[in-house]
């Protein structure tokens, strides 16, 4: 059994490079014995997962979490394997986010953000923890703190358009700058490590995500 | 207040993707506090990574039995399943209806301080300056609070590659831009500036730099070993 991990918008430039390579043979405790292909694979609606992790949340519903069980485990273990090229730890840091979606699911708000980028920030923290790195934060109940002065009516409507502008930016961007993004978001790696992985110059990299946090910028700025 | 100078994106993606170490976080997170702006933009780059996330195409689904799995483990968790009656979601912090924020120096900078800027223990720094160094976790970095009196120049320096500087009080001047509270100033290697505090109070800010930094006046070259700067 061969897991590939590919993102449909990513090219891979150079296939000996360990950035490149397919992490080979997932392993789990049992065979798969059906295809369990159930809601992996579908495409869900940021509005559809947003209702969902906040039945979890608010209702404690299993038969919701289930659904995102399924349609995130898949991803976070390919986010873990990226990193950490062992699939056993993989396994252990995609069931422990999973633990972590479940009991912070309170904690969502439709309002700030999407369920992706959310269950991306617990993941990544995760991943920083498993290697023992600090990621100093910033805490929005320290008194010192300096709060958005916008109503917060404002924030909420942004909030959620903003998740379906930039699902559909994304779509947008260029191959060569979605793929400098997903080695910088997933690989966690360096940017002049993405510049001797892909055999371009360091400028070109540093270019290459200004360029797409513009767009970004501009398709969000353009709802305004 | 309002904020000039910010977080490059080159930057902001780093810390964005956990791909940046403590040292340089610190100031980044700092800034963070301090700047709304910034944080849209670092929810909007966390946006994007969320998208990517949807579009990893996973061969291998979760089986029958990775799900029992999981079912069992937030059964045993605590607060587990039917344990938590209808829980509340905090309120939306961050967002208006909330006192003005008070106090100087914000997280997650104060608890690596152990207080605020009243209960800071300074060393003199010579020249006026004076220093507190901040101990992290992280080799490739060192991490310092500096305060600058009044009207004078940070010993005039080099250093080898990246400096981050966050104004946390008062101001400085380098060239012609101005850097107040808030403000980050990112400067790359080989630069030689020469940042001088405005005359109307001292300056405090956070500086963290990649290797100690090198004075290019003789003078401080000479005690500098002395006085471990």
């Amino acid at each position: 059994m061969n897991a590939t991990v590919s993102i449909s918008a990513g090219t891979c430039h150079n296939n000996d490079k360990p950035a490149c390579r397919p992490v080979s043979r997932v392993k789990h405790g049992l065979k798969m014995k059906r295809t369990d292909r159930y809601l992996a694979d579908q495409d869900l609606s940021p509005a559809e997962l947003s209702r969902l992790l906040t039945a979890v949340g608010q209702e404690r519903s299993v038969e919701a979490f289930e659904t995102i069980f399924r349609y995130y485990g898949p991803r976070v273990r390919s986010f873990m394997a990226m990193k950490t090229r062992d699939a056993q730890l993989a396994e252990e840091l995609m069931q422990e986010t999973m633990t972590a979606v479940w009991n912070k699911a309170v904690q969502f708000d439709p309002a700030r953000g999407n369920v992706s980028a959310w269950i991306f920030t617990i993941a990544r923290n995760l991943r920083i923890d498993a290697f023992r790195r600090k990621r100093p934060v910033f805490d929005e109940n320290d008194p010192v703190f300096v709060a958005d002065n916008a109503p917060a009516a404002d924030v909420e409507l942004e909030g959620r358009q903003d998740a379906e502008l930039l699902r559909e930016a994304m779509e947008s961007l260029p191959a060569e700058q979605l793929d400098v993004l997903r080695r910088a978001f997933f690989d966690e790696a360096s940017h002049s490590t993405i510049a001797e992985d892909m055999g371009i110059p360091l400028g070109t990299v540093k270019s290459r995500i200004r360029l797409a946090f513009d767009k970004l910028r501009t398709a969000l700025e353009g709802r305004r | 207040m309002t904020i000039k100078h910010h977080i490059s994106d080159a930057l902001l993606m780093d810390y964005a993707s956990g791909n940046l170490s403590e040292g340089w976080s610190l100031a980044v997170a700092t800034h963070l506090a301090l700047c709304p702006a910034c944080r849209r933009r670092l929810a909007a780059m966390e946006g994007a990574a969320g998208a990517l996330f949807d579009k990893i195409t996973a061969q291998e689904p979760v089986t029958t039995s990775d799900w029992e799995k999981m079912k069992a483990r937030i059964a045993a968790a605590p607060g587990g399943q039917g344990d938590i009656a209808v829980a509340e979601r905090p309120p939306i912090a961050g967002y208006s209806a909330r006192p003005a924020a008070t106090g100087v120096i914000p997280e997650p900078l104060r608890s690596y301080l152990g207080g605020d800027v009243d209960t800071l223990k300074w060393r003199a720094l010579g020249r006026g300056a004076y220093q507190i160094r901040i101990d992290t976790g992280d080799p490739a970095t060192q991490v310092r609070l500096l305060k600058i009196p009044a009207g004078r120049p940070v010993p005039e320096h080099t250093h080898e590659g990246r400096e981050l500087t966050l104004v946390l009080s008062g101001s400085f001047r380098d060239g012609n831009d101005l850097f107040a509270r808030g403000d980050l100033e990112e400067a790359d290697g080989d630069l030689l500036h020469t940042p001088t505090a405005t005359e109307d109070e001292d300056c405090i800010c956070l500086a963290v730099t990649e290797a100690p930094l090198k004075f290019s006046s003789w003078i401080v070259r000479l005690i500098q070993p002395v006085l471990k700067i």
